[in-house]
């Protein structure tokens, strides 16, 4: 266990593989959850409230699919930059509007110089080159190398699946 | 879709309601009927609009691990070895990109040691080496988008 993690009980851990495919659809689906699972339905709505302030629910609601909302060119811009300054960095590109996730990740020299991710999504190729374009405006000479992979086809979307 | 539709995922990517009737509380924000709401989203699951309605767990918060990989998948192969790596329950999400590395996935595992577990597998199942992108820091994660 390391800093910032809580150790979900077992009814905690119910919670999760009851919830990880969706919530019900129903007026109270809180208290449908509790008695699917033989619990009250405060308890129920404490432990999510728990697991939400904590960080293991990130957010509760609704995931779109990119490509059913027309987000057809979604692209993973990554940039070679320098280690000593990836900080400052990468917090600049994480605050620019369009980018939805950044990360630092390691490099797989010499096939993967790579070593600051940059998620982009545009209805279009052109929206999105433009997007990668302000980041190479915002990284300047700090970009040594940098690349778009788009995504051509999803090939599976369940979301955390945790066994029984 | 139509603007209800619209309203609806723009306004339920977060922040859905803990109390007794979310569903009504959510619905009177939109100014529409609880039973409406449920319908639509109903509705948009199945064709598909949303993958998924409810909490989206970040496993690292509870001791697990969640990581980034990627496979250079030689393209007579790559139906044989999408099927061999979306049979894992540990692999979450998977997406074709282009590039060398054409297959980009991540696996979910409740313990640490489910990561190496599950990529022995996968190089065993698909002949194929895995390259592995850890998330040493993240800068921002906020994936919303507008309708």
């Amino acid at each position: 266990m390391g800093a910032g993690t809580v150790q979900p009980d077992a009814d905690d851990r119910r919670l999760i593989m009851a919830t990880q495919g969706g919530l019900p659809l129903v007026p109270r689906p809180y208290h449908a959850l509790a008695e699917q699972l033989g619990l009250g339905a405060e308890d129920v709505m404490a432990r999510l409230t728990r697991l939400l302030d904590a960080g293991v629910i990130r957010r509760i609601g609704a995931v779109p699919n990119h490509y059913a909302l027309g987000y057809t060119a979604n692209g993973m811009s990554v940039w070679d930059v320098p280690d000593e300054c990836i900080d400052k960095l990468g917090e600049q590109v994480g605050r620019l509007p369009f980018v939805s996730h950044c990360y630092h990740r390691p490099r797989h020299l010499p096939h993967w110089p790579y070593n600051l991710f940059a998620m982009v999504h545009g209805k279009s190729r052109e929206e999105v080159e433009t997007q990668v374009q302000r980041i190479a405006d915002l990284l300047g000479g700090d970009s040594r190398a940098h690349d778009v992979l788009y995504s051509s086809r999803i090939l599976k979307k369940t979301g955390l699946r945790i066994g029984g | 879709m139509d603007e209800i539709d619209r309203a609806i995922v723009n306004a339920l990517q977060g922040d859905f309601p803990i109390c007794d009737e979310p569903y009504r509380e959510a619905a009177e924000k939109l100014g529409i009927a609880e039973a409406e709401l449920i319908a639509r989203l109903g509705r948009l699951l199945e064709e598909k609009t949303l993958t998924r309605f409810g909490p989206m767990f970040q496993v690292e918060r509870m001791g697990g691990a969640f990581v980034l990989a990627a496979l250079a998948v030689p393209e007579a192969d790559y139906e044989r070895v999408a099927a061999q790596v979306n049979a894992l329950p540990e692999v979450a999400h998977n997406y074709r990109r282009e590039h060398a590395l054409n297959m980009w996935f991540v696996l979910a595992t409740e313990a640490p040691e489910g990561i190496q577990d599950a990529i022995g597998r996968i190089e065993r199942s698909t002949g194929l080496a895995v390259y592995l992108f850890p998330k040493l820091k993240e800068y921002f994660v906020e994936m919303k988008l507008a309708a």
